[in-house]
């Protein structure tokens, strides 16, 4: 018998096809809404984490903030006695003016000491890296990023060639690979020179920031904590400095992210609530019209919960279905998504499926008044209306 | 299988309370064919809904089949209407998007029939009321008496105790109308109880007996009309 008033309910589903479709039309938007921005917005931030862990877990980045505490890069070196630190790297940060030939900008210098590669775990692509003994020397030496390069040298190979950084000549050694775009910002458009040699063009004794390597996942925690202790011991002042690990970083974009994703899921939801609004607007209606209808099948042996499954089974089937096709114009809608803008976006089954279940709820709650109205209809009334 | 006590029942219309039965008590024996007369007005719609269990008296006893029907539920009522009461209507009431075959076995849906039984039960009344080859058609496809007949095919297909047939004949042509009460008199000679109620005296005059309804009242005898 369920059969049977379920196969009667999609019958005047279908004999009402253009009203259906309208009606199902709020429940198909609501649900796009909802599956196309959860997706997207996921699919985001997996970039974004992705990006993150791929700069390192082990990484900790101490920053000096305030210019007039100083720490030299021979402290920083002690840092490595902890068990927990595997390596520091120093690095002094200035911008400076940067000259080749007619093409000229402003680029930010990095002093740093060969430590800097392993730390960060960057190669090169061509040439050298920068080595201790251009250290010990003060050798006017650089390695630049590939968008330097780009910049500077166009297609010509930029190792061995010159550039004037400030008022000195740089001889390029290498070249970095290319790192693309990251959220710690790319190091492609950063010119790399000997950590000495910074300190002696810049005039700064101190380090700007130290890139700390942990000795492993473990033990990230307690190469903070060292760091942290340290930097307290040389500046005495704990407002002076700053240190971040990138798990930290993570745990807090992936919070970002979570409260992103749930707000638009919100807003998307209540247009899913609209829908469902509509469907109950266009059920009362559909309860009017067939006044005649329930009458017959009351006076025939109806009982009011016959009358009140088929109703409710009609709001259910078109919130369901609305929610079906809304689940796969999502999915065709994210996959023109991720081939137009290029990126990985998938769509987010759980949240598509959780979405047609809602649907169901919704057409529950919003079928039940105008079933529970179409129930208690009574047949001598039902029947007198034509 | 008929027993209607003092009954009595009125309708509110705004603030006036309009009597519209007083005091009808009515004995239908089984395989009765009873026609229960009245001019417009007079109560016999109201009458028929009360033995056809779609209202319930204000007061007074009706027992049905050995049952007592004025204090039960509507869920109840339902139920009774179901098993033992079939309607035949002067508009015939099928349901438009329906097939003559599922305007038949619609009833059967609300009671625990089988799937076999049903289908059973729907041609062997489309086949006996003459429509066996209409099934799939819908009302709006049938003469006003083919559609009669697949209402009669559902009121037999559901096998209730009495059959109430109100005007069943007041809106065809002359020709289906003597079809539709030859097909009545022959379920009473097969042995089902019938109360036929109209204000039509040629019809009435086919019955076993007639009872006559005048502003609420119930007479053997036509009083003054």
């Amino acid at each position: 018998m369920i059969r049977k008033i379920m196969k009667l309910s999609l019958k005047s589903i279908l004999n009402n096809k253009m009203r259906s479709f309208l009606t199902m039309l709020g429940i198909i938007i609501g649900v796009m809404a909802v599956v196309i921005l959860v997706s997207i917005t996921q699919g985001a931030a997996t970039g974004i984490t992705d990006s993150i862990s791929d700069m390192g877990s082990q990484l900790i980045t101490a920053t000096i903030s305030d210019s007039e505490v100083s720490v030299s890069a021979d402290e920083i070196e002690s840092l490595e006695a902890y068990p927990s630190i595997d390596s520091a790297a120093p690095v002094i940060s200035s911008s400076e003016t940067v000259k080749k030939n007619s093409n000229s900008g402003s680029y930010s210098i990095v002093g740093i000491t060969p430590e800097y590669f392993s730390v960060r775990d960057i190669d090169i692509q061509r040439g050298r890296k920068i080595v201790e003994s251009d250290i010990e020397w003060n050798t006017n030496i650089c390695v630049i990023g590939t968008d330097v390069a780009t910049d500077l040298f166009g297609t010509w190979d930029a190792v061995n060639g010159t550039i004037i950084i400030g008022d000195s000549i740089y001889k390029v050694v290498g070249v970095l690979e290319e790192q693309g775009s990251s959220l710690a910002g790319s190091d492609d458009s950063k010119i790399f020179i000997p950590y000495s040699t910074a300190e002696r063009v810049t005039g700064q004794s101190g380090v700007s920031s130290v890139y700390i390597k942990a000795a492993g996942e473990n033990s990230v925690n307690a190469a903070i904590n060292s760091t942290e202790a340290f930097l307290l011991q040389a500046t005495r002042d704990e407002d002076s400095y700053t240190v971040n690990n990138q798990s930290e970083v993570l745990d807090t974009m992936g919070d970002v992210t979570n409260t992103m994703t749930l707000l638009l899921a919100g807003i998307a939801a209540i247009s899913l609530l609209v829908g469902g609004i509509g469907i109950m607007n266009i059920m009362l209606v559909s309860v009017t019209e067939r006044t005649r209808e329930i009458g017959i099948r009351k006076a025939v042996g109806a009982k009011r919960r016959h009358i009140m499954f088929q109703f409710l089974c009609e709001a259910c089937i078109l919130s369901a279905l609305g929610g079906v096709i809304g689940l796969l114009l999502s999915f065709c809608a994210i996959e023109c998504y991720s081939f137009a803008a290029a990126t990985a976006a998938g769509i987010n089954w759980m949240v598509g499926f959780a979405a047609i279940g809602f649907c169901l709820v919704i057409g529950v709650v919003f079928g039940s008044y105008p079933a529970a109205k179409a129930s208690r209809l009574q047949p001598i009334e039902a029947l007198h209306t034509s | 299988m008929i027993k209607l006590k003092h009954i009595y029942k009125s309708y509110r219309l705004g603030d006036i309370e309009v009597p519209a039965l007083q005091d009808v008590s009515l004995h239908v024996k089984p395989h009765e064919f009873v026609s229960v007369l009245g001019p417009s007005g007079s109560g016999k719609s109201t009458l028929m809904n009360i033995i056809g269990c779609l209202d319930v008296p204000d007061s007074g006893e009706y027992i049905l089949d050995g049952e007592c029907v004025e204090n039960c539920t509507e869920n109840e009522l339902s139920d009774i209407r179901g098993k033992k009461i079939g309607f035949i209507f002067q508009q015939f009431n099928l349901l438009p998007d329906l097939t003559a075959y599922e305007n038949v076995e619609m009833p059967l849906l609300y009671h625990r029939i089988s799937a076999e039984e049903r289908h059973e039960r729907v041609m062997k009344t489309l086949e006996q009321v003459g429509l066996s080859d209409r099934i799939y058609h819908k009302p709006s496809q049938l003469s006003g008496g083919q559609q009669q007949r697949v209402a009669i095919a559902r009121v037999l297909a559901g096998r209730p105790s009495i059959i109430l047939a109100d005007e069943p004949t007041g809106n065809l042509d002359s020709v289906s109308g003597k079809e539709i009460m030859d097909i009545i008199k022959g379920l009473w000679q097969d042995g089902n109880t019938i109360v036929l109620i109209t204000h039509d005296i040629h019809v009435a005059d086919q019955a076993e007996r007639k009872v006559y309804v005048h502003d609420g009242k119930l007479s053997d005898k036509e009083t003054s009309v």
